[in-house]
């Protein structure tokens, strides 16, 4: 029930957490760009050139991770500039705000939510419209979550978790721990001494690496 | 270790880059930029990485007690068993100015308990286990024992008993 190891869980809003793991792997989606101005040798890194000398000519468009995009893109905007993913785009917006609950968000970059704060940052006409449908989409999801989370007890959830992005995830697994914990005090173990979760994992563990 | 010789050699391209630039070439400005981001990505990750072994190593003291397995030990660096030592000191001299004179072992009664004595299971065997009253009791298992709280709580959290409630 307690447990000791708190990890870093990932920013809200615009700011992402520098140390948060799951902020690093999704800073990690690839958005498309442009390149703005061409740049020299940086072929070989991109895959696209043979020598070492080349450059890529201005406006090729590239698939970049956002952690690229984010150090790269500049107010006076001369090297990089990046379009909008196409999720987050008015044909994808229309399909939130018809139904929300359809959309499979795992399969369409398991960040949704988090990206989609981080796209905020660079500056952009449509950013007031994608900050509106993230929001609705988040609120119109969020029942059937809480939901389903709260209700399944001892079944195999992944039916359920499968088409939830991280945020939405995260979010279930507080829910069903909770309704866990309700479970284990109805009974009667809220005051046993149970061996923590650590040392169970480090039981398993120990006869593939006692070698090592 | 091979992050660091990644991000030395980088580096020392990019200072190459750097002087390059000065001498008037300002178009190279974009790569050494590109470079700069990959070493900040790259610590980033080393960082994050390293913080979250410290906040597990953390965990371990509270779940483990003071002293940690022989297989643990063998996989932190020794960075990392110096900085758990100087946490166990620390958490030690806190739990000793906390409580009275004796000091108050935070460590104990995670749940809060509902008698003195309570009776326990053992899952593995562990020799021998020396009560306060002198009288010693073999462990093994499967025998079942009826023991002080204080006394077991530490093993119970090992796995190595179990609480068995009546």
């Amino acid at each position: 029930m307690a447990e000791a190891y708190f990890p870093v869980g990932p920013g809200l809003g615009m700011e992402e957490n520098f140390l948060s793991l799951d902020d690093i792997l999704m800073s990690q989606e690839k958005l498309p760009g442009r390149a703005e101005s061409a740049l020299p040798r940086l072929a070989v890194l991109m895959g696209q050139g043979a020598g070492s000398a080349e450059s890529i000519p201005e406006g090729s468009k590239l698939e970049i991770p956002l952690w690229l995009a984010k150090g790269l893109h500049d107010s006076k905007r001369r090297i990089i500039s990046v379009d909008l993913p196409k999720i987050y785009k008015e044909a994808w917006r229309t399909v939130f705000s018809a139904d929300a609950n359809v959309v499979d968000l795992h399969k369409m970059g398991p960040y949704y939510y988090g990206f989609g704060s981080q796209l905020l940052n660079f500056e952009n006409p449509e950013n007031p419209e994608i900050a509106q449908t993230i929001l609705q989409t988040f609120i119109a999801r969020f029942r059937r979550i809480m939901d389903s989370s709260q209700n399944a007890y001892n079944e195999d959830t992944s039916a359920l978790v499968a088409r939830l992005d991280e945020l939405e995830r995260a979010l279930f697994q507080v829910g069903q721990k909770g309704l866990n914990d309700f479970q284990c005090w109805e009974k009667g173990q809220a005051s046993q001494i149970t061996a923590s979760s650590l040392v169970q994992n480090y039981g398993k563990r120990k006869l593939t690496e006692v070698d090592g | 270790r091979q992050a660091l010789e990644e991000m030395r050699a980088l580096y020392e391209r990019n200072q190459a880059d750097v002087s390059e630039a000065k001498a008037g070439r300002t178009d190279l400005i974009f790569l050494i930029r590109f470079r700069h981001c990959c070493l900040l990505r790259n610590q980033r990750c080393l960082l994050a990485y390293l913080y979250d072994r410290l906040l597990r190593i953390r965990a371990l003291r509270w779940e483990y007690g003071s002293v940690l397995p022989n297989t643990i030990q063998f996989h932190m660096s020794a960075e990392e068993v110096e900085w758990f030592n100087r946490y166990k000191k620390s958490l030690a001299t806190y739990m000793r100015s906390v409580g009275g004179e004796e000091g108050l072992d935070l460590t104990q009664d995670i749940k809060p308990p509902k008698s003195l004595y309570i009776e326990v299971r053992c899952l593995r065997d562990h020799g021998e286990f020396e009560v306060d009253d002198g009288t010693t009791i073999l462990l093994k298992k499967n025998s079942q024992h009826f023991l002080p709280r204080w006394k077991c709580e530490q093993l119970i959290r090992q796995g190595i008993l179990e609480h068995v409630l009546s």
